[in-house]
C-alpha cells in the first residue's frame, strides 16, 4: 500500500468518524435537550407532561409555602402573563427569594404543577440569564448595570 | 497615576507587538535580514510591559483606588487581601488584561528558550504571536479597558461576587487560563511551520514541550474547578456539563490529540499535516471559548457582563485568526510531504483511533454546546444538559481507554495481533475481578458506571504493564510521565463510576440534638451559632459524624454577605467535608424551618460520596505524569546531568 493511499484512507476513516459523530449527537440531541419554556408558554400548551424541560420565571410575592417535612417547598413562577405552581424538594439556593427571577429544571406532572429536581437562582446583581432579560421590566428587579 | 501608567504600558506594548509583526513580515519575505534580530527582544519586551501592567492592575486592587471604574465595581476595601489580589482577575477587563500577559510572556518565553527550530521558522512564529496579541491588545484597549477612571470616586466599592470569593478562585482561573492561552504558541508554532514549510519530526519536537506545558495547566485548571465547583456550590457535584466547563474541556481535549498525534510526528514523522491540523484547532477552540463566555451569550456565573458590542469584536478577531490559519493550512497542506507508513495494528495506528476518538467527543461537546446558542437565533430556547453529554461522550470515552490499555503495549510500525494479546493477561483478568466483584456485591448499578469501573480496573494494571522487565532507574522520564498519567485516567475514572454508582444521600430538616444516619455514619445535629468573618456574617451548624467509634466535627456554615454600595444582599453556602480513604461526608447547612412547635429546625443535606477524591487525585496524576513527560522532552534533565558531570570533571582537575 503507498502511502498516498494509506493517507486516502485515513483522511476516509476521519470523515466517517465525523459523520457518525454527527449522527449519534443529533439523536441524542433529539432525544435529551430540554426546551426553556416560560408560564406564558405552559398554558399555551407547549409543555408535554414528563418531558425534560427548563422553567423560567420569578417567584411571585407571598406565594412561598414550606412543607411539613421541612424540606419541600410549594411556590409559583411567574412571568407576569401566566403562572405555574412548582414543587420542589431539596435545599433552595441561595439567592431564591421572592420577587426575584428562577430557573428549575424539571418537568410538568398532569395535575398542572411543575416538579423541580434543580433550583437555579440569580447569582447577583451583575448576572441576569437572558431569558429573564425578555420579561416584563416591573417583574425583573434587576439593578441598574454597574 | 498607576491607571494611566498601566494604559500607557498596554499602548507601547502593543506598538512592540505590532513592530514584531512587522520586521518578521518583512524579513520572511526576503527583504532586510537584520530586521529579524529585532523580533526576539521586541517579543520579550512586550510581554514583560504587559506583565508590567498586570501587576499594576493587581497595584490598584491592593490600593483599592475606587477612583478606577474596575475597582470600584469588584472590590471593596474592606475585602480580605487574597481576594483584592483576585479581584483583579475576577471580572471581564481584568481576565482579559490576564489572557494577553499570558499571550505576552508565551511569546517571550519562545523567544528567549527556543532553541531547536529554525531560525526562519522561529521568526514567523514569533511574527504569528505578535499578530494574536495586536488582536487582544486592540480588543483590550478599545472596548475593555481596564484601567477606566470614574468622573467621581465612589466613597467605597460595590465588592467581588461573594462565589468567587474563596482562596479557589485566586488559583482556578489563572491556571486555567495559563493552559487556555499556552495553546496559543502550539497555534504560532503551527503557522509558522506552515509559512515556512517546515513540517517534520524537528518541528515536531520543538513543539512537544510547549504543548505538554500548556495541557498541564489546563489539566490543573480543569481539575482545581471541578473541586472548586464541588465544594463551593454546595450542590456536591464534580462536573456539571455547564457550558463553561465544556469550553474547558474542548481546547483540552484538542491539547490531549494533539500531545498524542505530535508523539507520532516527532518519533515516527507520520501523521504531519494532522498534528498541524490540531494544533491550530487546539488555540482556535480556547478562542471560541472565549468568544462564548465573554459575549454573554451563556448564562452561568462566569459571564460578567452581557455587551453585544465585545462580542462581535470577540467574534470578529476569532474569524480573522481561525479563517486566516485555516486558510493557511488550505494553501499549504498540499506541500506538506508524504509522512511515513504504518500497519493499523501499531502504536501509530492506535494513537490515530485515540486521535479520532477525542476529536469525536470535542466536536459532541461543541455541539452541545452551541447548540443550544444557534437554536435560540432561531427562536426556540433550548437547554442541553448532563443526559446528552453522558449517552454521547461516555461511551466513547470508555473506548478510548480501552485503546489506551492496548497503544503503549504496541510497537511501533506494525505490530502482531497475537503478541499484544499476550501481554495483557493481567489486565483483562484485573477488569475481570472488577466487574464480577460489582455484579455480585454492588447491587443495582447503572450501565456507565459499572463499565467505567471495570474499565477502570482493566486501564490501572495495563498501564503498568510497560514499566513490566525494566530497569526502573534506567526508564526513561517521557516512559514514567505515560505510566503516572494513563493510571491517573484509571484513577479518575474509578472515582467518577464509584460516586455515581455508590452515592448516598438525607435531606432532613433536623433540630437540636437529632441523629441523622447516612452510610454507616451516625451525625449528631449539635445546633448552630452565629459567626462573623471579616466581610460576612454567618450561621454555623455543628455536627458530630461517628462512624466505627471515631469522631469527627464537621462545620457547614451559611453566610450572609451584606450588599454593598446599593448591591443587593447574598448568601452562599460553605459545605463542610469530611475526607476519609474510602470516600467524603459533604454537608451542607440550608435554611431554618420555623416548626409548628416553636422550635427551629435546620435544612441538612448529607452525602456520602464513596471515592469521590480520587477523581482530583486523577487529574494531579495525569498533570504529573505530562510534566514528567515535559521535563524528559525539554531536555533540561540532559541538561543539567551534562553540567552536572562537567563539575565533577572539574573537580577531579
Amino acid at each position: 500500500m503507498k502511502a498516498k493511499h494509506q493517507r486516502l484512507i485515513l483522511a476516509l476513516v476521519a470523515l466517517a468518524g465525523v459523520a457518525g459523530a454527527g449522527v449519534l449527537g443529533a439523536s441524542a440531541l433529539r432525544d435529551e435537550a430540554a426546551y426553556f419554556r416560560t408560564p406564558q408558554e405552559i398554558r399555551a400548551g407547549k409543555a408535554v407532561v414528563g418531558e425534560p424541560m427548563r422553567l423560567g420565571g420569578m417567584v411571585a410575592a407571598g406565594s412561598i409555602e414550606r412543607q411539613a417535612d421541612g424540606v419541600t417547598i410549594r411556590f409559583v413562577a411567574t412571568d407576569g402573563k401566566a403562572s405555574v405552581p412548582v414543587q420542589f424538594t431539596g435545599i433552595v439556593p441561595d439567592l431564591f427569594a421572592e420577587e426575584s427571577g428562577m430557573v428549575a429544571d424539571g418537568r410538568m406532572r398532569a395535575d398542572g404543577t411543575f416538579v423541580a429536581d434543580r433550583i437555579l437562582a440569580k447569582h447577583d446583581e451583575r448576572y441576569m440569564p437572558p431569558q429573564m432579560g425578555e420579561m416584563p421590566k416591573g417583574l425583573a428587579k434587576a439593578a441598574p448595570q454597574g | 497615576m498607576i491607571a494611566e501608567l498601566g494604559l500607557a504600558l498596554l499602548w507601547i506594548a502593543a506598538a512592540l507587538a505590532c513592530l514584531s509583526l512587522v520586521a518578521g513580515t518583512i524579513y520572511l519575505r526576503g527583504g532586510q535580514k537584520d530586521l529579524a534580530a529585532l523580533v526576539r527582544p521586541t517579543s520579550v519586551a512586550q510581554g514583560v510591559l504587559t506583565a508590567l501592567a498586570f501587576a499594576l492592575l493587581i497595584a490598584l486592587f491592593v490600593r483599592s483606588d475606587m477612583s478606577v471604574e474596575l475597582v470600584a465595581r469588584n472590590s471593596n476595601s474592606l475585602k480580605p487581601m487574597l481576594f483584592k489580589v483576585a479581584g483583579a482577575w475576577g471580572n471581564h477587563e481584568g481576565s482579559m488584561l490576564l489572557w494577553l500577559t499570558i499571550l505576552g510572556i508565551s511569546g517571550a518565553l519562545v523567544a528567549i528558550f527556543e532553541k531547536r527550530l529554525r531560525e526562519d521558522t522561529l521568526i514567523a512564529t514569533l511574527a504569528a504571536q505578535a499578530a494574536l496579541s495586536l488582536g487582544f491588545f486592540a480588543f483590550l484597549i478599545f472596548s475593555s479597558n481596564p484601567f477606566k477612571r470614574l468622573p467621581v470616586a465612589p466613597p467605597d466599592g460595590q465588592g467581588l461576587n461573594p462565589l468567587l470569593q474563596d482562596p479557589g478562585l485566586a488559583f482556578h482561573p489563572p491556571t486555567l487560563y495559563v493552559g487556555y492561552v499556552g495553546l496559543s504558541v502550539a497555534f504560532s508554532f503551527a503557522v509558522g511551520a506552515l509559512i515556512t514549510r517546515e513540517i517534520g519530526p524537528a518541528f515536531a519536537r520543538a513543539m512537544r514541550p510547549w504543548v505538554l506545558g500548556s495541557w498541564i495547566f489546563l489539566t490543573l485548571g480543569i481539575t482545581a474547578g471541578s473541586y472548586w465547583a464541588y465544594y463551593e456550590l454546595g450542590w456536591g457535584g464534580w462536573w456539571f456539563w455547564d457550558p463553561v466547563e465544556n469550553v474547558s474541556l474542548i481546547p483540552w481535549l484538542a491539547g490531549a490529540a494533539l500531545l498524542h498525534s505530535v508523539a507520532v510526528t516527532a518519533t515516527r514523522n507520520a501523521l504531519r499535516a494532522w498534528t498541524v491540523m490540531l494544533a491550530v484547532i487546539g488555540f482556535s477552540m480556547s478562542m471560541v471559548g472565549t468568544f462564548i463566555v465573554r459575549s454573554g451569550l451563556l448564562t452561568s456565573v462566569h459571564s460578567f457582563a452581557v455587551d453585544p458590542e465585545r462580542g462581535t469584536f470577540l467574534l470578529a478577531l476569532m474569524a480573522i485568526y481561525i479563517g486566516g490559519a485555516l486558510t493557511l493550512f488550505a494553501l499549504r497542506a498540499g506541500t506538506v510531504a508524504e509522512g511515513k507508513k504504518f500497519a493499523l495494528l501499531s502504536r501509530e495506528g492506535s494513537l490515530v483511533i485515540n486521535n479520532l476518538l477525542l476529536t469525536t467527543i470535542l466536536a459532541l461537546v461543541l455541539l452541545g454546546t452551541l447548540y443550544p446558542i444557534v437554536a435560540e437565533a432561531l427562536g426556540e430556547k433550548i437547554s442541553v444538559g448532563p443526559p446528552y453529554y453522558n449517552k454521547v461522550a461516555g461511551p466513547l470515552a470508555l473506548i478510548l481507554c480501552l485503546v489506551m490499555v492496548a497503544g503503549p503495549l504496541l510497537a511501533w510500525r506494525k505490530d502482531d495481533g497475537q503478541k499484544l494479546w499476550a501481554r495483557l493477561p493481567m489486565a483483562v483478568f484485573a477488569g475481570a475481578l472488577v466487574l464480577v466483584l460489582l455484579v455480585i456485591f454492588g447491587g443495582r448499578i447503572g450501565i456507565l458506571p459499572l463499565l467505567g469501573m471495570t474499565v477502570a480496573g482493566v486501564v490501572a494494571v495495563a498501564s503498568l504493564a510497560p514499566l513490566w522487565g525494566r530497569n526502573l532507574r534506567r526508564t526513561p522520564l517521557p516512559t514514567w510521565g505515560m505510566v503516572i498519567a494513563h493510571f491517573g485516567v484509571a484513577v479518575a475514572l474509578a472515582g467518577m463510576g464509584a460516586e455515581s454508582a455508590f452515592i448516598k444521600e438525607r435531606l432532613v430538616a433536623a433540630a437540636p440534638g437529632d441523629t441523622i444516619k447516612v452510610a454507616g455514619y451516625e451525625v449528631l445535629f449539635k445546633g448552630v451559632r452565629p459567626v462573623a468573618g471579616p466581610n460576612y456574617t454567618a450561621i454555623e451548624g455543628t455536627l458530630i459524624a461517628t462512624s466505627g467509634g471515631a469522631s469527627h466535627v464537621l462545620k457547614p456554615e451559611s453566610r450572609m454577605f451584606p450588599g454593598l454600595m446599593g448591591t443587593a444582599p447574598t448568601e452562599t453556602n460553605e459545605a463542610a467535608l469530611l475526607t476519609r480513604p474510602g470516600g467524603q461526608l459533604y454537608v451542607v447547612l440550608g435554611q431554618p424551618v420555623a416548626g409548628a412547635d416553636g422550635a427551629d429546625r435546620y435544612q441538612l443535606r448529607l452525602w456520602w460520596k464513596p471515592l469521590v477524591w480520587w477523581i482530583w487525585l486523577g487529574g494531579a496524576l495525569i498533570a504529573l505524569g505530562a510534566a514528567l513527560s515535559m521535563l524528559g522532552r525539554a531536555q533540561l534533565l540532559t541538561l543539567w546531568r551534562a553540567r552536572r558531570a562537567r563539575k565533577d570533571r572539574d573537580r577531579w582537575k
